[in-house]
């Protein structure tokens, strides 16, 4: 199936655990993705054990990383859109769904994956999610691309239902866990992995769905 | 980044110092700390670039250190700093990082903006 998918998330390493499975998937069976990612995640807590990266050297760290996943996954289209990691929430709203808008119109996109606005714990994804929603509201109901959101917070089902669509990801196992290991200076083995490597089967049980939310415009 | 050396850190606070500086300062529990544990406060500040100048300065403690830069109408302070950037010969970089290696404090003085 040949389609183009534009992926909207703010940090590096946003893709590796929600979705880089399903993007895998897509993108072996034909799919064009771009990856507009919005800031280098330069405020980021996690340095390396021990610390490698500091605050200067990070959004560098972190830019050579996320391409690194970029190419486990198969992404064809990465854009670094430059915002400043931390200040979406805060950022211009007119130019970030300029920004957006004209991805949109680029890209032409007949699917879009974000965070679900307010249930996705951290502040710039829950902006990301606003302003990806919040663009493609504008558009005429007849040409919006599906969006499918990723959502977290603990009471995300709870208030949205079950998510509606289940992705199995069991055969994309490499790409996923390549793109989650890309992300060397975020994620240390030992704290995701436990100190003893998982076997295939656990590791399947952890990572092998993936979930979301599509969002339904009024 | 290296474990502070409390000598080199110092000789590079009297190096920085009567001159104008950019700072950048930062302190965070991290963003998802409420949402590991809802007893957690979340709290996070920083200021980048901000302008400043100091006439005396040292660093302090047994590790983790505390920094103090007096200027001539306030103070910066800082406390659990673990790590410094020893190769950086121009700026002060240093940083706490907690048990599991995540930042928890930040202090970075340099000449030119960061």
């Amino acid at each position: 199936m040949e389609q183009n998918i534009l992926v909207v998330l703010p940090h590096p390493d946003d893709e590796a655990f929600g979705l880089s499975g399903t993007l895998a998937k897509y993108i072996i069976e034909g799919a064009h993705v771009t990856y507009a990612c919005l800031t280098l995640g330069e405020m980021g807590r996690n340095m390396g054990i021990p610390p490698f990266a500091n605050r200067i050297t990070l959004p560098t760290i972190r830019r050579a990383e996320l391409e690194e996943s970029c190419k486990a996954i198969g992404i064809q289209d990465l854009r670094l859109l430059g915002f400043h990691d931390k200040t979406i929430e805060f950022e211009d709203q007119p130019k970030l769904d300029g920004v957006i808008a004209a991805l949109i119109q680029e890209i032409q996109p007949s699917l879009v994956f974000t965070f679900y606005p307010g249930y996705s714990v951290h502040p710039d994804h829950d902006a990301t999610g606003a302003a990806v929603i919040r663009t493609i509201q504008r558009m005429p109901a007849g040409e919006r691309p599906v969006v499918q959101c990723l959502a977290f917070s603990k009471n995300c089902e709870q208030e949205l239902g079950k998510p509606d669509v289940y992705q199995d990801v069991s055969m994309f196992m490499v790409q996923k866990l390549n793109s989650i290991q890309a992300h060397r200076s975020q994620f240390q083995a030992a704290e995701l992995l436990g100190k003893k490597q998982l076997k295939a089967k656990e590791v399947e049980d952890r990572f092998g769905t993936e979930r979301f939310w599509t969002y339904t415009f009024e | 980044m290296e474990l502070i050396n409390q000598a080199e850190v110092q000789q590079m606070i009297d190096k920085l110092k009567d001159q104008d500086l950019y700072i950048h300062l930062e302190m965070t529990t991290g963003a998802y700390a409420a949402h590991h544990d809802s007893t957690k406060h979340p709290a996070a500040n920083f200021i980048t670039n901000a302008s400043i100048r100091y006439t005396a300065g040292s660093i302090s403690g047994n590790g983790p250190y505390r920094v103090g830069l007096k200027m001539n109408q306030g103070w910066i302070y800082t406390e659990g700093l673990t790590h410094f950037e020893q190769a950086d010969t121009d700026r002060l970089i240093m940083a706490g990082h907690d048990s599991q290696g995540k930042l928890v404090v930040a202090l970075q003085l340099s000449r030119e903006p960061f």
